[in-house]
């Protein structure tokens, strides 16, 4: 191994990071980048119980729900309805998708793969989780204790208007926004400041790059939903008329300051699970990542791009066909990098040693699930189609797609990739196999059912529909409980290791970037002595450099 | 459901029947867009395949290539996509222009979407609920907004969305959104409110009916009781049923926005802020045309009033069908 320390891990004399400490303060008051990743882990992972929990029921209510002579007979009232999908969203959107990777595999990896001893800020980190889980617990009560009945996109006017909390449950997403920019600003400095010497940012593991492209946006754009959720509670206290057509508002105006953030946001989302399965697939194929820079640049193009392209949905909303023409146009230019990527990744595999452990299979369902996701995105860039399957199951089938396939997928390979590191244990290698493959099947019968209903013309958000959109709803609530049912074995696969007896190797994989060279789980303060890197992030010795040139 | 009972131009696995001259148009770029989909998807899934199988770890020793790009590799997979993106744009934008261009001949209908119903207002004064009349082979205009439904229920978004025609567009409140059709058989083609608008909104459902255009001004028409197809309760029950009054009202005793109907005839409710009613005729009659006046107990004043859009002939159906639901 070319990057060294002064000692190598095994001869470590420190104790782990996890048992470096004791006693229930020693996690509260850490400021230790790994306890609070873990934190965050456990955190997201509960909500992403209370998310998921909320979308079986939605789903378990739409099995039956055919409206005869205008009546229908559910296990849902149309209120509960309406609140069941928007606890459903509010919670997957703020509180798991948005902090799954940065925050939780972020927090525990970003520093490690840097070689260095923490973030740059690490009370700053302490305060950022304490504010998301402030936050959090304040959003979900007022979810579920007050209720909510706008969906997580709060339009308005129907937002100034609903009885239900919306000034609570809007502060609950401001303070939120809070823990992500203090986030971003901490990784965008330890990126630049905290490089062990010899890491270039050309030698950067893609997960980095990935990790500061997010950054970027979640500093310029969380501001935008800071002040528009503010304006909401304004216009709804004080009677000013901003967003609320009655007052002299503008409804529309609303639905720009929204997607101003709420785009950006889902490459927050989408970016980093990028940076993951270019992790899991080069290291599980031993091969150097197809196209470093490509990947890397694309990251940052995506970002920048991923700020012009909000009113793309708001093709129908009454926005100026220019407009809709010109946010046509730079949605398409956002979709080439991402294609780039997608390419590379297969590339990636083209002569390697290819390992299907379960970081690997969730890899493949990753590339599976979201090439579907991001090809049936051109339906709705394109503005003529567009215009049929706006705001219909098409579009909910589609962000699923990016979403949950993209997104929580990678999340999902990462944490089976990374747990040894995190806690020493191997997880469950056939739970976690069995996992993917429901996971794999119960997706796709939940999501590309919808994609037929939504063609058809299934509008989102209904409490009941016609009759013949009820097959599809059945066979997208059977995969509902096939998918929940992998989920479950996922858990058995990670949690079900901790009660291994025997530790894990210290380098189960061979991975040759920095996170892997620290002792297996790391020592508190990660190195002991300062790490030099001397070579790239995935210069693994399988490399047969005797087989040609590394560039064609 | 009616919509699948057409014959020509039927409905396919992915779309419905096409019932607009813009449905053709639409379909070819979305049949295009499925198929650029289909083979880029089946080829990027068959060659990950076979590199899984080609390149899966025999050993562990097993040796890998050195590769790690290629500038003209890069390039083309870069380009490639980038024209057939372009493509698509270009098709979609003149689909797009399509859509907002609408033609000089084109006969105005009033939309208004209130929670939760559709109302036509057709310019020889026809007030029409949630049944879109318009003639076939004519492009009509619809001139869209919101209202209030009362005074304490403010007016939200809704959207108009005509799953046959392929065409949908926003209706806000305080300002007006134009869409254009031209329908090109006769039928019935199911219309859907697609923004989000609160516990009526999967209620939100209309049908547009196109009829031939020398049947168009009889069809406006509203169409009288006949004693001899249906008793007046059943004449009421049609009535009710397509005037949205399911949408707030359930037959079954369960509670929604509005009271519920079942027992209600000859019933004492109470009302707010001045003691009982007895759901008589006259107070039946009275919600309907001026729902504001005496409101239920811990009920919202939330109706809009029907005066002059249902006739005393259907107002008298209503009465009866309620009057049925014992």
């Amino acid at each position: 191994m070319a990057s060294t320390v002064a000692e190598t891990p095994a001869q470590s004399t420190h104790v782990d990071y996890l048992r470096a400490k004791s006693g229930i303060m020693s996690w509260l008051v850490t400021v230790d980048h790994k306890r609070i990743g873990v934190m965050y882990l456990f955190s997201i992972l509960f909500f992403f119980l209370i998310g998921g929990l909320a979308a079986l029921i939605v789903r378990l209510a739409l099995y039956d729900a055919v409206l005869v002579d205008g009546q229908v007979d559910s296990i849902l009232s149309p209120d509960a309805y309406n609140k069941a999908f928007t606890l459903h969203g509010a919670i997957m959107t703020f509180l798991v998708l948005v902090p799954s990777i940065p925050a939780a595999l972020g927090n525990f990896l970003l520093p490690l793969q840097l070689g260095a001893k923490d973030v740059a800020f690490p009370k700053l980190n302490l305060a950022s989780f304490y504010i998301y889980t402030f936050g959090s617990l304040f959003f979900i009560g007022v979810l579920i204790h007050q209720q909510l009945d706008t969906g997580w996109t709060f339009y308005t006017p129907y937002s100034t208007t609903s009885s239900t909390s919306v000034i609570l449950a809007t502060s609950g997403a401001f303070i939120l926004g809070f823990s992500s920019i203090l986030t971003g600003v901490n990784f965008i400095v330890t990126i630049h400041k905290m490089r062990a010497p010899g890491l270039t940012w050309n030698r950067l593991p893609l997960f980095v790059w990935a990790a500061y492209a997010t950054s970027v946006i979640q500093v310029l754009a969380t501001p935008v939903i800071g002040i528009t959720m503010f304006l909401l509670i304004l216009e709804r206290t004080l009677g000013i008329g901003i967003f609320d057509p009655a007052l002299g508002g503008d409804p529309i105006l609303f639905q720009h300051f929204f997607w101003f953030y709420s785009h950006p946001v889902v490459y927050v989302m989408i970016l980093p699970a990028f940076g993951v399965v270019s992790e899991l697939i080069t290291v599980h194929s031993r091969k150097n990542i197809f196209g470093y820079s490509a990947i890397a640049a694309s990251s940052v193009a995506i970002a920048v791009i991923g700020f012009l392209v909000w009113g793309h949905h708001m093709f129908v909303s009454g926005q100026s066909g220019v407009s809709a023409a010109i946010f046509s146009a730079l949605t398409f230019l956002v979709a080439v990098p991402t294609a780039i990527k997608v390419f590379s990744w297969i590339a990636t595999m083209y002569k390697g040693s290819i390992q299907l452990n379960t970081p690997m299979w969730y890899a493949l369902v990753f590339l599976f699930l979201f090439s579907i996701g991001g090809l049936t995105g051109i339906f709705l860039g394109s503005l003529a189609t567009d215009v049929h399957l706006h705001d219909t199951y098409y579009v909910v089938a589609h962000f699923h797609y990016v979403m949950m396939g993209g997104t929580l997928i990678a999340f999902i390979g990462g944490m089976f990739h990374w747990w040894p590191k995190m806690f020493g244990k191997m997880y469950l290698e056939p739970w976690g196999k069995l996992s993917a493959l429901l996971v794999f099947v119960g997706f796709n019968l939940t999501f590309f059912t919808q994609f037929v209903m939504g063609t058809q013309g299934m509008p989102r958000r209904y409490h009941a529909y016609l009759e013949q959109f009820q097959i599809w709803h059945q066979l997208s609530t059977i995969g509902s409980w096939i998918l929940a049912l992998g989920l479950v074995f996922a858990a058995i696969s990670l949690f079900g290791s901790l009660f291994r007896k025997e530790n894990c190797e210290a380098n189960p994989w061979g991975a040759v970037s920095l996170e892997w060279h620290a002792a297996t789980p790391p020592i508190e303060h990660n190195f002991e002595g300062t790490v030099v890197c001397e070579h790239g992030p995935y210069e693994f010795p399988e490399i047969d450099h005797s087989q040609g040139p590394a560039h064609i | 459901m009616p919509s699948l009972l057409l014959q020509n131009r039927p409905a396919t696995l992915w779309l419905p029947e096409q019932a607009s001259t813009l449905a053709p148009s639409h379909d070819g770029l979305f049949y295009f867009i499925y198929w650029l989909c289909v083979v880029s998807f089946v080829g990027l899934m068959a060659t990950m395949t076979y590199f899984v199988v080609r390149y899966r770890r025999r050993s562990p020793d097993q040796r890998t290539s050195p590769l790690s790009g290629s500038l003209r590799l890069e390039i083309v997979w870069s380009i490639i996509p980038a024209i057939f993106l372009a493509i698509v744009f270009a098709w979609g934008l003149k689909g797009f222009v399509q859509y907002q261009s609408v033609p000089s001949n084109a006969i105005d209908i009033r939309v208004v979407g209130y929670k939760w119903f559709w109302e036509y207002r057709y310019a020889n004064g026809t007030t029409l609920t949630n049944d879109l009349i318009v003639p076939v082979n004519t492009p009509v205009r619809l001139i869209m907004s919101s209202e209030a439904t009362s005074a304490d229920d403010p007016a939200v978004l809704h959207s108009f969305f005509v799953p046959a025609f392929r065409v949908k567009r926003d209706v806000l409140p305080y300002r007006y959104t134009v869409m254009w059709f031209e329908a090109t058989q006769t039928g019935e083609f199911d219309v859907f409110c697609t923004e989000y608008c609160g516990a009526g909104h999967s209620k939100m459902i209309g049908r547009v009916i196109v009829v031939e255009q020398d049947e168009y001004e009889d069809a406006l028409a509203p169409q009288p009781w006949d004693e001899n197809v249906e008793t007046l309760a059943q004449f009421g029950e049609r009535t009710f049923q397509s005037n949205g009054c399911t949408a707030c009202h359930s037959i079954d005793g369960s509670r929604m926005v509005g009271p519920s109907m079942a027992g209600l005839y000859g019933a004492s409710r109470p009302i707010t802020g001045e003691g009982q009613v007895t759901a008589d005729e006259n107070y039946l009659r009275e919600s309907i045309v001026n729902p504001g006046a005496r409101i239920v107990e811990s009920y919202p004043n939330a109706m809009p009033t029907f005066a002059g859009r249902l006739t005393d002939q259907q107002i008298d159906g209503i009465i009866a069908y309620i009057q049925s639901l014992q």
